[in-house]
């Protein structure tokens, strides 16, 4: 470790992570516009956006693996453009896309990449099946890779990813594709490392997996940060307490052309439903009813992340 | 340098699954090839008397050139699908480079493991050579480093090209138009001095031709003959291999960088 590396990491109180006008771009196409965000020692933090918003490509700026186009970026206190390899040693990396070698074994996959870290083959051994009880895979340890499901091998990268005890965990969408037993899984899972004070940067697409395991986050749309705080906090600055979504029969929703106007603080119309924004949804459903009209089906919930996002954006997260 | 024993620490554990039957495969092909062609069809090349191979039998006319042109068609497969799975497949040179590893320390690597599978299948096939009595020169064991430069002329820039490639579409073409005329046309079967004098300098352009030359020369004991013209050969065969590595440093950063 390099004396540079030793002052970085010990600095108290430094974000683990500092961007300053951080940009990406492909030839003309800008993929990251000048984003700022830190992230805290200990902190959860996420990058929500839709497909396309730029998610991956910071998440690999920040991983070391993806030259800077300019702006100013630290992870762990020093400069991907000259301590890649430095930085890379105290991250724990989950990809968007696996990375598993199929022609080993669950447990030579976690043996053989603690290798690559510099680790000695006993202590690789050692942490190898230590994480393979953490991940809920012992049993599967001598096994091939490829034969296991979506969720098991998202949860063997987990392993894969803290074989080196990282500083810092950088989750590009952890559970996109899995079905949602195998979600909750990794959420425990995700959930007991935040607990022990891991710091975990992730992105997602799913509203509700950053309200689940994010304390702070930044809504991500077209390579630009369009909002930050915590959950609560975006929720309650950009949306009301409640959302009463309506459903009409079909070829009534376009019929509706300022009949529900003053019902609410806010009207959004989407394609298959309209969703009207007030803090007490139980009176905007009253009050539809006293004007006669008939929705197929009312729901009255609290606001989401994804109503934050469509106020912001005018679109909704999944399309 | 220990950047690179990992990489052949993984690649050998990949490796132990398929060793036995790999090694035996390797054992197997000088065998029939050499029995096949060196003695069966030998028999009929050397009853007529052939001044062409200057007084050998066709065994060992053919076995060293088949050593060079054996191990070059080993090498052209192992610097194609392999580096297209760990870069597109399953991913596991990002795996490597999400690590402190570098994308030059992946090439080179990589680039290492195919240099000891190559010294392995032209250690079995020169045993097997030997074995056949088509060796009449103890420096026969030099045919071996010689056919591994013969391998690494092709890999290296041969894995510098897969890097560059998203589908296979185009690796059927290196083999079709590439690595199969080179395997017949190369010196390998039938002298080149047979061929019309007019097109005989073209088989300079062929880095087997130059391999061959070398596991001939080494295989019969006249590599002494020409010295200059084996020093040639080595010549050419290093900047080959030594600019196919600098390419393929340059080609699999550029791969892993994307993404
Ligand atoms: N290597 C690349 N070359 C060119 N364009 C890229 C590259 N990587 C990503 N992009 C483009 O940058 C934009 C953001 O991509 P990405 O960061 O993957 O978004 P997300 O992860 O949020 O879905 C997309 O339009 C994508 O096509
Ligand atoms: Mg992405």
């Amino acid at each position: 470790m390099s004396d540079d590396t030793a002052v970085a990491l010990d600095g108290a109180g430094l974000p683990l992570i500092h961007a300053r006008g951080l940009t990406k771009r492909f030839g003309a196409f800008i993929a990251v516009d000048a984003v700022d965000f830190d992230v805290q020692k200990g902190e959860s933090f996420g990058f929500l956006g839709p497909n396309g918003a730029g998610k991956t490509t910071a998440m690999r700026m920040i991983g070391g693996v993806s030259p800077v186009s300019e702006g100013t970026l630290r992870v762990l206190g020093l400069d991907p453009a000259t301590h890649g390899p430095q930085i890379r040693a105290r991250l724990g990396v989950v990809p968007q896309q696996d990375s598993l070698d199929t022609e080993l074994t669950v447990r030579e996959n976690l043996v053989i990449y603690g290798r690559y870290f510099g680790l000695p083959r006993d202590e690789c051994k050692r942490r190898a099946d230590e994480l393979l009880e953490f991940v809920q895979l012992s049993e599967r340890a001598n096994d091939q890779v490829d034969p296991l499901s979506g969720g098991m091998k998202r949860r063997l990268t987990i392993a894969r990813s803290l074989i080196n005890e990282p500083d810092l965990m950088l989750l590009d969408e952890p559970t996109t594709g899995l079905d949602p037993q195998a979600r909750h899984l990794l959420w425990d899972r995700l959930y007991r490392l935040k607990q022990k004070g891991t710091t975990l940067v992730l992105t997602t697409h799913y509203m509700d997996e950053a309200e689940q395991l994010c304390d702070r986050l930044v809504v991500m749309d077209k390579a630009k940060i369009v909002a930050e705080g915590s959950p609560r906090a975006l929720i309650a600055q950009h949306s009301t307490k409640e959302v009463t979504e309506l459903r009409f029969p079909v070829g009534i929703q376009e019929t509706l052309d300022g009949k529900l106007d003053g019902l609410a603080e806010r009207i959004e119309w989407l394609p298959d439903r309209v969703l009207l924004y007030a803090n007490d949804g139980e009176a905007v459903s009253v009050a539809v009813h006293e004007r006669g009209l008939r929705p197929e089906t009312t729901m009255v919930r609290r606001s989401t992340l994804e109503d934050v996002f469509l106020r912001l954006t005018g679109r909704t997260l999944i399309e | 340098m220990t950047a690179v024993a990992r990489i052949l620490e993984h690649r050998a554990l990949q490796y132990r699954r398929t060793f036995r039957a790999s090694l035996f495969g390797s054992f197997l092909s000088p065998v029939m090839f050499l029995a096949a062609m060196g003695i069966g069809l030998g028999g009929y090349v050397d009853t007529t008397g052939n001044a062409a191979f200057g007084g050998l039998t066709y065994l060992q006319f053919l076995a060293p050139g088949l050593l060079a042109a054996t191990v070059m068609q080993s090498a052209a497969f192992e610097s194609t699908f392999p580096v297209m799975g760990g870069l597109h497949w399953t991913r596991t040179f990002h795996g490597m480079y999400a690590t402190p590893m570098s994308p030059l320390q992946i090439a080179l690597g990589n680039l290492a493991w195919i240099a000891i599978r190559m010294t392995m299948v032209a250690t079995v096939f020169t045993f097997v050579v030997v074995l056949f009595g088509a060796a009449s020169s103890p420096l026969v064991i030099l045919a071996i480093p010689a056919a591994v430069l013969t391998a690494m002329a092709f890999a290296a820039p041969i894995a510098a090209f897969a890097a560059t490639q998203r589908t296979v579409n185009k690796f059927n073409a290196i083999f079709r138009f590439g690595i199969t005329p080179l395997f017949i046309l190369s010196g390998t079967f039938f002298p080149i001095a047979s061929l019309p004098a007019a097109i005989q300098p073209l088989a300079w352009l062929s880095p087997l031709w130059h391999g061959v030359s070398l596991t001939r020369g080494l295989a019969l004991g006249t590599i002494g003959d020409a010295p200059l013209l084996a020093l040639a050969h080595v010549g050419v065969l290093s900047v080959l291999a030594l600019g196919g590595i600098w390419a393929a440093a340059r080609t699999f950063e550029a791969r892993l960088v994307r993404g």
